[in-house]
């Protein structure tokens, strides 16, 4: 396929490979921030070919995963009043709540519906004014412009039967949180590509020059992410500290301006909990207060919603990289994807779930990485 | 169909005033019928007018022709296969076919796959009131062709029809009968070590046909459903392997990756496919990578997956080619003795990954 075989291609992964295993002098420990990173690292089995030279140890960036406890929650206490009409990305349907998760919801007569943008939500409130319609609004930076445009729409349109249940994070708080950690071993890391088409990466800047870390931004397929490794050991070995770009066919230092205003009228910076992390300053983004009439937790009485998560599961151990998925005694155990304890092992970018999908045999005879 | 039978001639169904008159509560309409009425499913004129006039003259045969309150058919052997299916596809219509290709063609399908030459059908059918008869019309049509296709005939029917929200459009259910060949019994547990893993053609289209129609989604290159029959297939399988095929499966929801789980589970073997031997449409695979979904989950209707003994795939893979059908079959992978219930995938870049059954639906991922 133009634009994507030539980003696939064997020849190329294999020269990159080496160049990587030339540069690195000792091992690296690198982080790829994103859920579609670590998706496409486990699926080709990239760390396969770089064993001994770079350690890839997945960060949160799993949308899904981050999302907290108490708002899935709330997402399916919405989905079953029967004046909802609850419309989700489809990979939030299969996350665990407290004591259900929204395909039983509507196995139980709720109405969920699942959307490929917010706008296919926007207009199915439009075309049913005697419901309640709610999107669940979750997601980086990326999701956030056209999130933030349905919202907007709906107050232009004065569509006032939809709201948004909002669980927006952000990237840079999470950086800064896992190398304020005091057992960090993240010496570099791969930004998401698709954050940064929507950001840029002046907001990186400041991060790696106060710790002294390389960034690279980086894309999704197999040579974008040999490519990005190779930049950030290159920078590790060269004692540099920079924000390089390798996904310059998308990404400029600026990001896109645009989109980022449309951000900034509907949403304002909260302090936002992340699943298996706890609370970060500053890390997620919220409705302001003129849009609080399309906000679902002011618009229903979400009150009372207490939460109780799984003792067992270790989501949060994984997703601040301090242990692999199958260095958790319920992997593939007592938690698979059929029946997931935390939400890793749901998503099919969530770390636990691609190690089950596509690694889990390299893991079972010698509990060893791919 | 047997709700016909012993009912009297009926009366025509356009412009049955006398009938509409007759009591308050009748149902029947009064002018131009040109949809399916809650009076269709009552068993009386209305009924074995939409028979008479919808549904026999698509399936006339000289069983069916009987209209007993059960089919009486002759069949070769001591042994049967016997296999059923329901069909609930939504939408009704599709680029590449509508349901009564599928209904006809999946359990078709199904008792090719057990090395069964297909004889008879039974059609049941539930219509949801409102249905334009335009649709059943050429939903009727196509599974008549399909029948004749495939060298079946339905021999016993019927049809209940049920209010308006309680059904999407139609649902048919189908039975079939086939008779077994003699010698030819492929399974899921007969896969051996070394035994070499054929597709009969492109994987995927039906599943993003679907997907598209349903999500009104428009491609450059339209993905067209692959619906097909497979028991032209099967029959030049059986005369030209006969026991070296194995095992057979159409792999249909939960595609070619679920198929080859349920063979590498049965039969205890591992199977290793190669990533860039699998026959992937481009219009397919960038269906797949914008709905974020794996082409090895997403379901075929004309596709078969025949595990074969090494020294006559090359004869199998003719056999299939021989057909349009198959023309373009080819070997996807082979089957080991190592990591017993394992499906490993050789990626492009040489690692290997996992190909694991779904635990439900695939769900299209946020970003």
């Amino acid at each position: 396929m133009k634009y994507l075989s030539e980003y696939r291609d064997p020849v190329l992964a294999r020269s990159l490979v080496e160049r990587i295993l030339a540069a690195a002098t000792r091992p690296r420990v690198l982080m790829e921030v994103c859920g579609g990173q670590t998706h496409t690292i486990v699926r080709q089995g990239l760390q396969e070919f770089l064993k001994g030279a770079v350690d890839m140890i997945h960060g949160p960036g799993c949308p899904v995963c981050v999302t907290p406890l108490e708002q899935i929650d709330r997402a399916l206490h919405l989905a079953s009043l029967p004046e909802v009409i609850f419309t989700s990305f489809g990979d939030m349907l299969r996350v665990p709540g407290s004591d259900s998760d929204l395909l039983q919801i509507r196995a139980r007569g709720g109405e969920v519906r699942v959307v490929y943008s917010p706008l296919d939500a926007l207009e199915i409130a439009r075309t049913h004014p005697d419901r309640e319609v709610v999107f669940f609004a979750v997601g980086f930076e990326t999701t956030a412009p056209a999130n933030a445009m349905a919202v907007w729409q709906a107050r232009e349109l004065g569509i006032s039967n939809f709201s948004v249940l909002v669980s927006h994070v952000t990237v840079p708080p999470a950086i800064r949180a896992i190398l304020d950690a005091p057992d960090n071993r993240v010496e570099a890391f791969l930004a998401a590509g698709h954050v940064c088409t929507v950001m840029g990466w002046k907001e990186y800047e400041p991060l790696a020059a106060e710790y002294g870390v390389p960034i690279v931004v980086t894309g999704f397929e197999p040579v974008d992410i040999l490519e990005g490794i190779y930049m950030a050991v290159r920078q590790l070995e060269e004692g540099r500290a920079e924000v390089e770009n390798q996904y310059a066919r998308s990404v400029r230092r600026s990001g896109n301006e645009p989109a980022q205003e449309l951000v900034g009228k509907v949403f304002e910076l909260v302090d936002r909990a992340w699943r298996g992390i706890g609370e970060i300053p500053a890390s997620g983004l919220g409705l302001r207060d003129e849009f609080a009439a399309f906000d679902a937790e002011r618009r229903f009485d979400l009150g009372s919603i207490r939460t109780s998560e799984p003792e067992e599961c270790m989501a949060g151990d994984v997703l601040r990289g301090k242990i692999k998925p199958f260095e958790c005694p319920a992997f593939g155990a007592g938690c698979t994807p059929e029946r997931p304890l935390g939400a890793p092992m749901v998503s099919s970018e969530g770390a636990c779930a691609a190690y089950y999908n596509y690694a889990r045999f390299q893991a079972e005879p010698a509990g060893e990485p791919a | 169909m047997k709700k016909a039978a012993g009912s009297p001639e009926p009366e025509p169904v356009v412009g049955i005033s006398r009938v509409a008159s007759a009591g308050l509560s009748c149902p029947a309409p009064a002018g131009e019928v040109d949809r399916v009425l809650l009076g269709h499913g009552s068993g009386g004129k209305l009924s074995a007018a939409l028979l008479r006039e919808r549904f026999l003259p698509h399936f006339r045969n000289d069983v069916l022709a009987e209209l007993g309150d059960a089919a009486v058919v002759r069949v070769p052997g001591d042994e049967i296969a016997v296999s059923t299916d329901s069909f609930v596809v939504s939408p009704l219509e599709f680029p590449g076919g509508n349901i009564g290709h599928l209904a006809v063609h999946g359990t078709v399908n199904d008792l090719a796959m057990m090395g069964a030459e297909p004889l008879y059908l039974s059609a049941g059918f539930i219509l949801e009131e409102g249905l334009a008869f335009d649709v059943l019309d050429r939903v009727l049509e196509a599974m008549s062709a399909a029948a004749q296709e495939a060298g079946v005939i339905v021999v016993t029917g019927d049809t209940k029809v049920v209010e308006r929200g309680k059904a999407d459009g139609m649902f048919i259910n189908t039975t079939g009968i086939g008779r077994l060949y003699s010698g030819f019994r492929p399974g899921p547990a007969r896969a051996r070590d070394g035994d070499v893993v054929i597709v009969s053609g492109p994987i995927g289209q039906h599943g993003v046909a679907i997907m598209a129609a349903r999500e009104d989604l428009r491609f450059e290159v339209e993905v067209r459903s692959d619906t097909a029959c497979l028991a032209p297939l099967v029959r030049s399988l059986h005369t030209a392997c006969g026991s070296a095929v194995h095992s057979l499966r159409d792999p249909t929801r939960g595609g070619v990756a679920s198929a080859l789980n349920e063979i590498a589970a049965s039969s205890s073997v591992g199977i290793r496919l190669e990533e860039g031997d699998l026959p992937l449409p481009g219009p397919v695979s960038a269906a797949c990578e914008m709905l974020g979904l794996d082409p090895l989950y997403v379901a075929n209707e004309g596709v078969l997956v025949a595990i074969v003994a090494p020294d006559k795939a090359d004869s199998a893979l003719e056999a299939l080619r021989s057909h349009p059908t198959g023309q373009s079959a080819v070997r996807i992978g082979t089957v080991t003795d190592n990591r017993p219930g394992l499906v490993l995938l050789r990626t492009g870049l040489g690692a290997s990954r996992v190909v694991d059954m779904l635990p439900g639906d695939q769900l299209p991922r946020i970003c």
